[in-house]
């Protein structure tokens, strides 16, 4: 894959995240459990497209070859995406959809919280309008695991198996984080280090709350979605999701 | 029209020295123009009716959100993208607040739900048409919607107080979904090559006339228009909407470049109005009676949400109720 800076990695890593977990939201539609979440699911993913858009125009400014941001969605490869492995994994049924859910946005809100103090004011400007949405996804996604967990026996079971199904990608999140140092010390990404740390303490608080059982720190698998290095799903999402502008290259849609 | 041929249970419309006081003090109060409220005496046939037009409203804009679903994973730009997932979320809004008003009417959510799902309670027709192409997210807003807003108009004066207020919001929503629709396939006409061309017109091709029969059938043959009009439940006949409808459109259509599939069509320059083609009626009812192209997909595709949703609404419910339990203690 192409390699850039580290600030425009993590800005396609954000972005790229945000698209990936939005598409995935988008097949969903009419397959929600209730009427209210079919709303709910839509709005989550309205606020992860507009997101994407922020942090992927940014990105092609930096990147700086002509591209927009709809040519860094809809044109590059699965080698050339940055996004983490969990959103891209399959929806499976509504406690896998929701496992994957709160992980990513446990893990979203401890990154926007850090970038919102960033010294960078384009970064902290997006990512503060972005942090206001995902206090509301990481409500609404934790409300579920509570509710699914602390449920009836079927819904913890489930619920239990969906963590440790997706669990195992979590490892992503405390990577090394070598290439974050530098931005943290110029202010950039202001407490990068402990992004970790605070994404731990919430999964850990709600599941808890969800008589949920942690499942041990995940191992690295050798995989690294920031280095393009993806799971077979990533193809076909972005097969489908990139069908038009690439079926019709000269169209203007 | 998202509600069609709804049964009023009606054999004739009534005068008002054949009501008994209570019909006739209503039928006064709706032919006065004042709105009927949940907890106002009504004629049970009345409540049924509007029971049975709410929930085929209700059904429409949430089995609606399934052609729109098969293409928002391939929308081909971010706008459009934003634009059609903000268009399904209002979908299911407008699902959401129609179950509401059609509860304030003593019926179940739920119950009418399973009704629909049974194949024992209908939904536009409209829907069970699929969509290939992309500029069918376009027709259905520009069309369909614009179909539906004809009628929905004059519902915002409906004589049911919570359901001519859902109307008010609905309109508005619609309005801007209509105007968005025409606007992704004039882009696509002005801006786009041959192909995206073609596919509006065989988008416009396709939809032309399953969109006239949203209406519903002729005058003539629509046993339930008189009495809907007589509590203005419906507010017009079904030939004078579609007319409307064909009125304002043709004209759009114009300026799109396109055609629509009728040699019959040409203006009547006496009349004002555009004269059309004969409808396939047949084809409407078969439609109706579960035989279009996706009726039993689209069924089976909301039942399945329904079915293999259902322990997670039990979980809610138990979660609830151990939360509730939890507070009292």
């Amino acid at each position: 894959m192409t390699r850039y800076d580290d600030l425009t990695e993590l800005l396609l890593q954000l972005g790229d995240s945000a698209m990936v977990q939005a598409q995935r939201l988008c097949e969903l539609v009419g397959g929600a459990p209730a009427l209210e979440e079919e709303v709910a699911l839509m709005n989550v993913g309205l606020d992860l497209v507009g997101q994407a858009r922020n942090w992927l125009e940014y990105a092609a400014e930096r990147i700086n070859d002509g591209r927009t941001a709809d040519d860094l969605v809809f044109l590059r490869d699965s080698s050339d995406y940055c996004n983490l492995l969990l959103v891209e994994l399959p929806n499976g049924d509504f406690g896998v959809t929701i496992a994957k859910q709160f992980l990513f946005d446990s893990w979203h809100y401890a990154m926007l919280q850090s970038l919102s103090g960033s010294s960078d004011e384009r970064i902290a400007a997006v990512a503060t309008k972005s942090f206001k949405e995902v206090t509301y996804h990481l409500r609404r996604s934790s409300e579920w695991v509570k509710r699914l967990g602390d449920g009836t026996d079927e819904s913890h079971q489930r619920m239990q198996a969906a963590i440790d199904q997706v669990w195992h990608y979590s490892f992503e999140f405390s990577m090394p984080t070598e290439h974050l140092a530098a931005l943290e010390a110029e202010g950039v990404f202001p407490a990068a280090s402990t992004v970790h740390e605070r994404w731990s303490e919430t999964v850990k608080a709600v599941l808890s709350e969800a008589t949920l059982t942690q499942p041990e720190a995940a191992a690295r698998n050798y995989l690294s979605g920031r280095e393009g290095l993806h799971t077979e799903s990533l193809g076909y999402i972005l097969a489908e999701m990139q069908f038009l502008p690439r079926a019709y290259p000269d169209a203007n849609w | 029209m998202y509600a069609q041929m709804v049964e009023t249970g009606s054999k004739g419309v009534r005068d008002l020295e054949s009501m008994s006081d209570q019909e006739r003090a209503f039928q006064e109060r709706v032919d006065a123009d004042i709105k009927i409220e949940a907890k106002n005496w009504m004629p049970e046939a009345y409540r049924k009716t509007l029971i049975r037009q709410i929930s085929q409203h209700a059904h429409s804009e949430i089995v609606g959100m399934l052609p729109e679903g098969n293409w928002v994973t391939r929308a081909p730009s971010l706008k459009r993208k934003l634009q059609l997932m903000a268009k399904i979320q209002d979908e299911a809004g407008h699902g959401l607040y129609l179950y509401s008003a059609m509860e304030t009417l003593g019926a179940d959510r739920d119950e009418e739900v399973q009704k629909m799902h049974e194949g024992k309670a209908k939904y536009s027709s409209i829907f069970n048409y699929p969509t290939l192409n992309w500029a069918d997210m376009g027709t259905i807003g520009w069309l369909v919607d614009g179909a539906a807003i004809v009628n929905q108009v004059p519902l915002q004066r409906t004589s049911y107080g919570p359901y001519a207020r859902a109307m008010i919001r609905v309109c508005k929503e619609e309005s801007f979904h209509q105007r968005q629709g025409y606007e992704i396939l004039l882009h696509m006409m002005t801006h786009g090559n041959e192909a995206q061309k073609a596919m509006v017109q065989d988008s416009i091709n396709r939809f032309w006339w399953p969109v006239l029969m949203m209406f519903g059938p002729s005058d003539a043959n629509s046993p339930n228009s008189a009495q809907s009009m007589a509590w203005k439940i419906k507010r017009h006949s079904n030939d004078e909407l579609r007319q409307r409808f064909i009125d304002q459109t043709i004209p759009q259509l114009q300026i799109l470049g396109c055609t629509v599939p009728d040699p019959d069509l040409k203006y009547n320059e006496e009349t004002g109005h555009w004269e059309f083609g004969d409808i396939e009626w047949s084809e409407f009812y078969e439609v109706l009676k579960g035989n279009g192209p996706c009726n039993k997909e689209r069924v089976a595709q909301r039942k399945k949400a329904i079915d293999e949703g259902a322990w997670v609404r039990e979980a809610a419910v138990a979660y609830a109720k151990k939360k509730q339990q939890r507070n009292a203690a």
